[in-house]
């Protein structure tokens, strides 16, 4: 089962959805690469459900256009749009047992039976149910169920597979498992894969681009890498990963805090106010006699230390009250240094973890 | 953890798993006489109004006119063929009632099941309307929409369509028409909550994996509302079985099934120990029915029932 030379790319273009007088999304323009595994990731209401069940054909759009490989799909019914997708809550059919739900697909497609008999075969290989093909629907755990679900989208070999938080209803262990699963089955499937989730651990950790959603629009596509070093918006730079945000301003060409000159490695943005964005991990404890030149030095006092195991996170409030978030490992030469509650601290962020964003 | 050694000598003293069995035995026995305590005055009920009075009847029905011990009540069966005839009606009616309060019921369900909530709740009400009227009442009106002179034969002789009056009321068809009236709700209720609880995902994915609307419905949705379907049938099946306001009124005397049987019999001849064995027989043949209806959908229920 090769899909990979047949992925196409989607392209979608001006996409305005409004519920009643409520704008879902607003002139959404995307472009999903041919094989690329693409996350939409954003809160709850930011549109990225919806926006899938537009790419589905569940929902209809009230402008906008979506192409499959140069084909105009946006007023093609679902059942013509050759997409699979795994559902939620999986939307297995309970009447029918694991082999007929994945054999449903190919059974619309009037595909014979032997062949049906040998494509769900080789699916429930690739999800590692062998064997399972005659167990009725209730009888599977919900990581089986997710793996059915799986293997029902792809059977039919589709050229995208749309996937709305797959892995929500699985516990932790479960989940960590199945995102390096999908990811490796993604791999070797290649099909375009636009995928929805709320959890920005599981998109950083399965996608090649991330278009993190807010309020109906695209705030930000990268790749994960990019998103997280280098956020372009407050949302985005506090939707993924901890962060700690100080009011800077520029002028002159150099970024200030209070009186203290700040270095970035990014060129310094237009005159005006800024936000700092401070990750816990980039920040350092400063011993008193260590050199500081090129490293920005906030002096913090601590308010609490909680130790948790493999790592801990020391809580420190500026001179302004503001708070900043250290976190570390517990390695010995850091324990060595660790500050109690109520001590003034000097926290170290280099240049090149600087990060601005525009105040909103 | 480093328990003290006075007390893993204590434990180990009552020989480890026998600690506390009997009070937790005790404990358990008297839970269970308190559970079935409460339980008494509910199974009293039930014994007063459900066992008694059906074993009183299955004794009447073995005594004869004379009072003497006997057969007779259930010979007369086999014997008189105006017996098997309203056997014959009575089944007859209920497979055509519920036949059409599937054909009518079902798309009405799925209509209701399908609008948005404020509008099946509207529409849901004028299902259940007709039940704050007696059936004695809807039965009359009935009466008067389908008699030769009522609302329909007017009102097709005026429009020209027809010269003679239809016969609606007072025979077979009357009964059946009444019927299904009175009984649709019985099967559109159930099958409507059933129809609800399928999953839209589950219709989605299927036209998302290649099916239409009309093989989704197919294969779908239709077998998914099949349990509620089925409680609808036999409430309106069984029913039908028992029932007498209706077509006592409707069926204008020619069309005699078990209930009026039973009237009959009890009232016209005071003839009880008759009376109870058509009481028993039809008891025995609905239980038999749905036994048999039960046992069907048990080969077939490896789906659908159990997984609700």
């Amino acid at each position: 089962m090769s899909i990979a030379p047949s992925a196409l790319p989607i392209g979608m273009r001006g996409i305005e959805k409004r519920f009643g007088s409520v704008p879902v999304l607003r002139d959404l323009n995307l472009d999903v690469e041919a094989g690329e595994f693409l996350t939409l990731l954003g809160p709850s209401g930011s549109g990225k459900t919806t926006l899938l069940m537009i790419l589905a054909g569940f929902v209809r759009a009230n402008a906008g256009s979506i192409r499959v490989g140069g084909d105009e799909i946006i007023t093609t019914p679902p059942h013509k749009r050759n997409i699979g997708m795994v559902f939620q809550n999986y939307a297995l059919f309970p009447h029918m047992n694991v082999f007929h739900n994945i054999a449903f697909p190919l059974k619309q497609r009037g595909v014979a039976a032997a062949e049906t008999a040998e494509r769900v075969e080789k699916a429930l290989d690739l999800v590692k149910l062998q064997g399972l093909g005659e167990r009725r629907v209730d009888q599977l755990s919900g990581g089986q169920r997710q793996r059915v679900a799986l293997a029902r989208a792809i059977v039919f070999e589709p050229r995208i597979v749309l996937m709305d938080e797959p892995l929500s209803a699985l516990d932790k262990g479960l989940r960590e498992h199945m995102q390096i699963e999908l990811r490796a089955l993604h791999r070797r499937l290649g099909m375009t894969t636009v995928y929805v989730t709320h959890d920005q651990r599981e998109a950083i950790t399965m996608s090649d681009r991330i278009a993190v959603m807010n309020a109906g629009r695209i705030e930000q596509l990268d790749k994960p890498e990019t998103l997280y070093a280098r956020p372009q918006t407050r949302f985005v730079a506090g939707f993924i990963g901890e962060s700690n945000f100080i009011p800077v301003e520029c002028r002159n060409g150099s970024v200030w805090y209070e009186d203290r000159r700040i270095h970035t490695a990014a060129p310094v943005p237009a005159a005006g106010q800024h936000l700092m964005v401070v990750r816990p991990e980039k920040l350092r404890l400063l011993a008193d006699a260590e050199p500081t030149s090129g490293v920005n030095v906030l002096e913090a006092k601590v308010s609490d230390i909680i130790y948790q195991g493999d790592s801990f996170v020391c809580y420190a409030a500026l001179r302004d009250g503001r708070q900043l978030t250290l976190r570390d490992y517990c390695r010995s030469d850091v324990l060595a240094k660790m500050p109690a509650p109520g001590q003034p601290v000097s926290f170290g962020l280099d240049a090149q973890d600087t990060i601005l964003v525009a105040a909103d | 953890m480093s328990a003290q050694p006075a007390l893993m000598e204590e434990i180990g003293s009552a020989a480890g798993r026998e600690l506390n069995t009997q009070g937790l035995h005790a404990d358990a026995r008297r839970e269970s006489l308190r559970l079935l305590a409460l339980l008494s005055p509910s199974l009293l009920l039930v014994f007063a109004i459900i066992i008694v009075p059906i074993g009183w009847l299955f004794w009447l029905s073995l005594f004869d006119e004379a009072g003497g011990f006997s057969a007779a009540n259930y010979a007369r069966f086999f014997e008189q063929a105006s017996y098997i005839k309203t056997f014959i009606t009575t089944f007859k009616v209920a497979f055509i009632v519920t036949g059409a309060c599937v054909l009518l019921g079902y798309p009405l369900a799925y209509m209701l099941s399908q609008l948005p909530r404020r509008a099946a709740s509207i529409c849901l009400i004028f299902v259940i309307l007709p039940f704050w009227t007696s059936v004695l009442v809807r039965t009359y009106a009935w009466l008067v929409i389908l008699q030769r002179k009522g609302l329909i034969n007017s009102w097709l002789i005026d429009l020209g369509i027809i010269s003679q009056p239809l016969s609606l009321a007072n025979n077979f068809s009357g009964v059946v028409i009444g019927m299904t009236h009175i009984l649709l709700p019985f099967l559109v209720l159930p099958l409507y909550a059933s129809m609800k609880t399928i999953d839209t995902d589950c219709l989605r994915a299927g036209m998302n994996l290649g099916a239409g609307p009309t093989a989704t419905f197919r294969q779908i949705f239709f077998p998914l509302s099949l349990p509620g379907l089925a409680s609808g049938v036999v409430i309106v099946f069984v029913l039908c079985l028992g029932f007498f306001v209706t077509p006592a009124l409707m069926g204008g005397g020619k069309v005699i099934m078990w209930a009026m049987r039973m009237e009959q019999t009890t009232s016209l001849y005071s003839n009880w120990g008759a009376g109870a064995a058509l009481g028993v027989v039809l008891l025995v043949v609905t239980l038999a029915l749905l036994g048999l209806f039960q046992w069907l959908l048990g080969a077939r229920a490896t789906g659908v029932w159990s997984s609700r």
